[in-house]
Formats: structure tokens, sequence, C-alpha cells
């Protein structure tokens, strides 16, 4: 069996918003099991190539792409690809908290109950026990996973939603500004988790928060105007970065 | 490969969406086929050689009586086009101040407790069957007006305005509120901060700003008022006169249709005139409610700008 | 403070009393209509009234047909109309782009559909579905009168249509009060478009069409002009049994009591009665309307 080590490439990819360029030909190599953050000013477009990967700008009009995005090979923008599928190969967490107004468990249920996966839908029960062990809020939430997922607190419900996709088992994660909304001791938490879920996924992170960046990524890219300026190792972005932009903005001179 | 498009699931999808599209497309179709079947049932008046002997376009506004049944028919639509207009405009003379009055209380001076209060109010008030208004004009309003003011005729044209008008005042009154609401609260503040009285800034900054959709408000009630039929049915002493005194009995276009198309003889002459009093009635409140929808969709576009 | 100010916010004082005025006005229209109602009709209320047939040429006895004939009517229409106007309300809100030419001309139909007179609805519905439809459906299985006639079934249907507005508009406005965000949640989990839809985005916005129907049934319940060529009867003496039967409504039943009827005054207490019922009836879903209303938005803000 063939080991690859960058299951997600993107490849001179672009997209447009109604004539303007939002992304320009940005080319990068996304490493499986580590988690890579995208860091840059405030509309420079990272949250819109985090929804690249998942096809979520389709649900915005006038946005058309160029370019490819591979995942395993596959070009998730041929016409030939289901992005259903590729929606549960990709998982994707949002900036607000964003729980369905149903029991924690039917949150959790959900991805597997709209699926086609039979066993899955067998053993629907180990695999919310599964989702919200591995999303850490198990131990909160067990007595109670009959009660509305409103009624969680800020943090509590985001790892609900970070459970809720896992339970249809994907293999990246996309999150976008995960701990934005939440207070520092809620932003730990979630911190922590992603740590941790880096064994078992690819995990993408767009952040304005470079610290964050800094302690949970192994990869940072940072852009700019729609531009990937620079890629590599977060030690080396965050240390001794090449370009003096990524300087400048890493040493919070702009931004 | 695995990401492939799966078939069934492409198939199902795009089925339900053809669906839903297809019934929403019916609202269309209704429009269009409730036109042609108006058309289309008077449409022997221009054209039926047999109709026409009976009954003309010309003869529809010539002279100004009409009595279809009697054994000189006269099919002249004059006294209750006028009867239309005398209703209408005593309805709205009554509806438009309170309405708007009342819209302006509630979204400039009322705390928020009256105006939680007011709505309902409002909407309580729509909510009574026109059938309902017109029972309680004809056998309870009537006499009581005719007691104060010495009416000649206990039926006229002024009860069933007042009446009419109680049916419109909260279609004038919602539409109008939110016109106002719509009126971003900087321009309050910027008056109020100018050393403006609240009532300066409610007449003479709000209510401009909002002008557009307030005279949407009247328009929309003006194409209620004209298309409302039990109200002028039962509270208007139905007599086709060619009057302009409020005061006698009179019947508006709406009623009249309802009165005689249950007498006529089918596809007759009579028969095809109610049906083309219909389809006058049909364009006159298109046209209305057209202009209102057009005046207010721009007033909210431009307080909203590209947002909406 | 000079005499001009003092005078000049007396005179405001004044003004805005005059359009507080207006809200007391129709306070006091609502009120009178109610207190007078209830004042002429509760006398004639009694079980007897509500569950006995008309008797001694309407001068005597109950409404019970006319009530059986509105529900009978209304439970049709809503058939009819519940389904048309959640899809059209689905597809507007969840499917079309809103700059769609296509779009604009079903939101401009809805627009006008809600505006045309109840009376057109009359005429359309003798003119379409009891001459051109039932009449075809008669000639078709050559026989005659059968559909080609008034009765329930076109009433409803008619009664239907002209409440279409009401329930798409009911059904948008709860769409909308749904947050983009829980569908790019339930997308991003690899359900479909109509899997959000049926999972996720209509369950939120079953009270809001709730208050669509209840708003509709009392609508239903109160017009006239639609059905009193296309169903409603003076009088019958039995009970419709299927739709394609005439029947008795209490709208048209009012009416013909009040303006039809060779003894005034024998006729017009019960109609007072009918009136009460009727004006209760609407009364009552209104305000059950207004409820499911402002709790769904209480619990809007809570939830967010």
């Amino acid at each position: 069996m063939e080991i690859r080590e960058n299951r997600l490439e993107i490849k001179d990819f672009s997209l447009y918003y109604h004539r303007t360029k939002a992304l320009e030909e940005i080319s990068m190599d996304i490493p499986e099991k580590k988690v890579t953050a995208i860091i840059g000013p405030s509309g420079c477009g990272k949250s819109t190539l985090l929804r690249s990967i998942n096809r979520m700008n389709e649900m915005i009009d006038g946005v058309l792409t160029e370019g490819r995005i591979l995942l395993d090979a596959e070009n998730i923008y041929d016409r030939s690809i289901d992005v259903v599928e590729l929606r549960r190969k990709v998982g994707m967490v949002f900036q607000r908290p964003n729980p369905f107004p149903k029991s924690i468990y039917e949150n959790v249920a959900f991805g597997v109950r709209m699926g086609e996966n039979k066993q899955a839908k067998g053993r629907l029960e180990e695999v919310v026990e599964r989702s919200l062990k591995e999303a850490a809020i198990w131990d909160e939430v067990k007595d109670r996973l009959q009660r509305s997922a409103m009624e969680l607190s800020g943090g509590q419900q985001q790892r609900v939603c970070i459970a809720r996709a896992l339970a249809v088992e994907p293999e990246v994660i996309l999150m976008d500004e995960p701990a934005s909304a939440l207070d520092p001791i809620a932003t730990a938490k979630i911190e922590e988790l992603i740590f941790k879920l880096k064994e078992k996924y690819t995990i993408v992170i767009v952040t304005h928060n470079m610290q964050q960046a800094a302690r949970v990524s192994d990869q940072t890219a940072f852009l700019m105007l729609g531009k990937l300026i620079e890629y590599g190792d977060t030690a080396t972005i965050f240390t001794n970065p090449k370009n003096k932009t990524t300087e400048e903005y890493i040493t919070g001179r702009f931004g | 490969m695995s990401l492939q498009k799966k078939r069934f699931r492409y198939l199902g999808e795009s089925l339900i969406e053809g669906n839903i599209k297809i019934t929403a497309i019916l609202a269309i179709i209704a429009v269009f086929l409730i036109f042609l079947f108006i058309m289309r049932e008077s449409l022997p008046i221009f054209f039926s050689q047999e109709v026409m002997q009976e009954i003309t376009f010309g003869k529809l506004f010539h002279g100004i009586e009409w009595q279809p049944v009697s054994d000189n028919p006269r099919f002249s639509m004059w006294p209750i086009i006028l009867g239309s207009l005398k209703v209408t405009m005593i309805a709205l003379v009554f509806a438009v101040p309170a309405a708007i009055g009342a819209a302006l209380y509630s979204s400039e001076f009322a705390g928020p407790r009256l105006k939680e209060f007011i709505k309902p109010v409002v909407e309580l008030l729509a909510g009574i069957p026109s059938v309902v208004l017109g029972f309680f004009a004809l056998i309870i309003m009537a006499s009581f007006l005719k007691s104060i003011f010495g009416w000649t005729y206990r039926l006229n044209a002024v009860n069933a305005g007042i009446a009419l008008g109680f049916a419109v005042i909260p279609a004038i009154y919602s539409l109008a509120e939110d016109a106002i609401n719509a009126v971003p609260r900087s321009f309050r503040e910027a008056a109020l901060g100018l050393g403006a009285t609240p009532w300066q800034t409610a007449t003479k900054v709000v209510l401009p700003a909002a002008l557009p959709g307030v005279s949407a408000a009247v328009l929309f009630g003006m194409g209620r008022a004209v298309g409302e039929t039990m109200v002028v049915l039962m509270a208007a002493g139905n007599a086709p006169l060619f009057s302009f005194n409020p005061l006698e009995s009179t019947r508006t276009m709406t009623a009249t249709i309802a009165a005689e198309l249950g007498e006529v003889v089918f596809g007759g002459g009579h028969y095809h005139a109610l049906f083309f009093i219909g389809l006058a009635l049909f364009l006159v409140t298109f046209v209305i409610n057209t202009v209102s929808w057009v005046l207010f969709d721009g007033l909210m576009n431009r307080l909203y700008g590209a947002k909406k | 403070m000079n005499y001009q100010t003092k005078f000049k916010k007396i005179g405001d004082k004044v003004k805005i009393g005059l359009t507080g005025t207006a809200v007391l006005l129709i306070l006091a229209i609502l009120a009178i209509i109610l207190l007078a109602v209830i004042a002429g009709g509760y006398k004639s209320l009694s079980w007897e009234f509500l569950s006995q047939p008309p008797r001694d040429g309407m001068t005597k006895g109950g409404i019970f047909p006319a009530i059986f004939g509105m529900v009978f009517s209304l439970i049709l229409m809503l058939i009819a109309v519940v389904p048309v106007g959640v899809a059209t309300a689905v597809y507007l809100h969840e499917y079309a782009r809103p700059d769609f030419i296509l779009t604009r001309l079903i939101r401009g139909a809805v627009n006008n559909l809600a505006g045309v007179p109840s009376i057109v609805f009359g005429l359309f519905g003798l003119g379409f579905f009891i001459q051109f439809i039932g009449n075809g459906i008669d000639r078709s299985l050559g026989q005659s009168g059968l559909f080609g006639q008034p009765c329930i079934l076109w009433a409803s249907l008619t009664l239907a249509l002209m409440n279409l507005p009401m329930i798409i508009v009911a059904t948008e406005e709860a769409l909308r009060a749904i947050p983009q965000a829980e569908r790019a949640g339930a997308l991003a989990l690899g359900a479909t478009k109509w899997q959000t839809i049926r999972h996720v985005v209509l369950p939120q916005a079953i009270p809001g069409i709730l208050t669509g129907v209840v708003l509709v049934v009392s609508r239903g319940a109160g017009e006239v002009a639609p059905i009193m060529f296309t169903g409603a009867a003076y009088y019958l003496p039995y009970l419709p049994k299927l739709p394609t039967d005439q029947f008795m409504t209490l709208g048209y039943h009012i009416f013909v009591m009040t303006t039809q009827s060779p003894d005034i005054d024998a006729t017009v207490p019960i109609a007072m009665g009918a009136t009460l019922v009727l004006l209760a009836l609407t009364f009552s879903l209104n305000i059950i309307a207004i409820i499911i209303r402002s709790r769904t938005r209480s619990q809007l803000r809570k939830g967010r």
C-alpha cells in the first residue's frame, strides 16, 4: 500500500467572487495528520480558502473557481465529484458554535442518520459515545444526552459540534476560527482537543490569533490579499520568516 | 472512486427540487388563469353576435342607468363605478388618518410595552370577517347613526364607507408601520441631536423619509377597499343610483357581482357583463397593488441599500 | 424657558396625543364590535343552537349544518393550500436565486394573488373550476351535473387559492428566522440539500407554518364572496356527505339570514347568535396565532 504524505494538495487554485479575485493561484500541500494553520489579516481570504476545501463556498451565489484541490489525488472540483461524499470526508467546525436545536444525541447522530453507512446506523449509540469522547465532552454531557444542545455553554456547544463532525468519520477537519467566540478557558480546551485530534485526523485551522497558530499548528500558511505569501514549518514562519511582509505581520506591525 | 457522484442521490435530489419548483410555479399559473378565465367570460361582449344584441362594450359606458333585469335592460357601469369610488373615498377619509396616526404613534411615541399591545389589537381587527363587519354595519351601526344624524336612508355610502374603513385600517396600518420602522434610527438621533422635538422629528424627518412606503400603504388600503365585497353589499343599501350624495343608498362594482350573479342566466348578456365588471376590478386592483408594491419595495431597497 | 418654547411643547403634546387617539379609536372599534355582537348574540346561544338545524324557514332552530359545512370546507381547503403554500415558500427561500426572473415572477404572482378582490376569486371559481374543469370532467365521464355544479370541492379550492399567499408569507417568515449557520452545519456534515431542509429547516419552521394555518382557517371561515357562487347554499335539509355536495356555511348563513329573509325580525336574533359564534371562532384563532408567534419570537431570542 502506498503511503502518501500529502493527502490534500491545493494546486494553482483561484476563486472569483462576482469577478473580483478573492484567491490568487494558491498552491500548497497539506500534510496528513498534522495541524496546518492559515493566518493573515482579516479579509485576506483565509476563510474562503478553508471553505474551498469542502466546497462550502457553493452556498454563495456568484462564486467561480479555477485550478484544482486534490484529496487523495482526486480533484474535488471535478464535475464527477459528489459534494455530499466530499463533505463526509472533509468535516467542518464553524466560527460560532452552530448546534441544531435538537438534543445533544441527535446533534451527534445527525450526520450518520443522513448518510448511507448502514453499519454506523446500526450502532448509533456507540458512534455517538465514541465521538463525544473523542471531542472530550462525554463526561460533561453523558447524563443529559436527550437535553437540547442549545442549553450548553458556548465552549461545550463547540465541542458538541466537533463531536458531530467526528461522528461521520472524516479524514480531514476544517476549523474556521473555532475558538474566536469563546472565553480563554474554553479556548484552551479546544486547543488541547486539536492537539489530540491530529493523531487521527488531518486538521486545517484558520485563526486570527497568532499565538494560537504558534501553539497548535505544525505548518503555517500566511495569506494576504488573496495571495499565499509564505508557507512552511510553524517554527520557521514564526522565528525566521523568509518574507518581509510575513515578518511584519508576525511582529504585529499591521493587521 | 469513492468521491464519485452517487447516481441515486443525484436523481432523488433533483426530483424533489423539480417538484417543489413546479409547485411554486403554480402561483404564476394561478394568476394567469384567473386573468384568462375572467377574460374568457367577458369577451363575448366584444365578439359574440348573440350577446352583442343584448349588450356591447359601448352600452357599458352609455347612459347612467344599471338596470339589467327589465324589459329594456340598461347596462351603464357609471352608477356602480361611482358607487365604488364614493364608498372607497369615504373609507379612506376615515381610515387613512386613523391608521397612519396609529402607526406613527406606535413606532415613534409609544413605549415598548404599549407597542407590543397595539400590534395584536390591529391584528384582531384585521381578523374580523368582512361578513361580520357588514352585519354590524347593517344591523347595529346604521340604526345608531341614523338616529343620531337623522339620515333619510338608513343604509348609505357613509354607513358602508365607515364599516369599510374598519376593514381597511389594519391593512394601511401594518404597511405604514413597516415603512416608518424601516427609517434608520440615525435619522431620528440626528434630528433630536439638532434640537428638534420628538413631534418635529416624527413629522419633519421620519414621515417624509418613509413617505413612499406610507403612500404605498394608502394605495394598498385603496386596493382593499375597491375589492371588498361583503361590507358594501350589506351596508350600502344596494341601490345602483347615479348620485354624488354620500347619504343616499349606493351599490359598488363588487356588490353588483355578488348581488346579481346568483340570479343570472348562464351565458346571457347580463352574465358576461358581470364578468366584465370582474375583469375591470381585477385590472384596477392589479395596477393599484403593483404600484403600491413597487413604491414599498423601492423604499425598502433605498433604506436598507444593498443589504437586502 | 420662555413662553414660546413652552407653548410649542404643549402644542407638541397635543399633537402626539392626537395620534394616540388614533390608537384609541382602533381599540374602540374593536371593542364596540365585540361588545355589540356579544350583547346581541349571547341570548341565542345554547347547546341546541349549536347542535340543531334551522327550522321554520330559518326563524327557529340552530346553525349546526352551517358549522358542519364550514368545517368540511376548511379541511378540504387546508389539504390543498398547506402543501402548495409550504412548498412554494421553501422554493422561494431555500432553492431559488433571488435575482432570477422566475423567482421575481413567482413573488410578483404571490403579491398579486394577495390583492385580487375576493369576489373575483368567486368569479374565477365559477368560470374555471365549475364551468371549465367540472363540466370537462362530467363531459368526459358522459354524465352531467356532478362536478359541473357548485359544491364543497370547488368552494374549498377557491378558498385555498385565495389563501395561498398567506401560507407562503407565514412560512417564508419562519424560514427567514432560521440562522444560515444551521443550514451550513448540516451541509458540512454531508447532508444533502433536501435532507437539510427536511430535518433541520422545516422542523424549526413548524410554529411559523402553524401560525399561517391558523390564520388561514380564520380567514377561510369568514370569507363569503368567493364561495357564494362556487358551493354555498341558502338552505339544505341534509348534511353534505361528499365533496361534490353543496354546503351551508356560517358566514354565508349570516348573510342570507340578514339580507334574504322574508321575516327579518324573526331571523335577526339567530343571525346575531351565528355572528357571535363566527366572531368567537375567528377571534380565538387570531389570538392563538398571536400567542404562537410571540412565543417563538421569545424562544428565538433566548436560544441565540
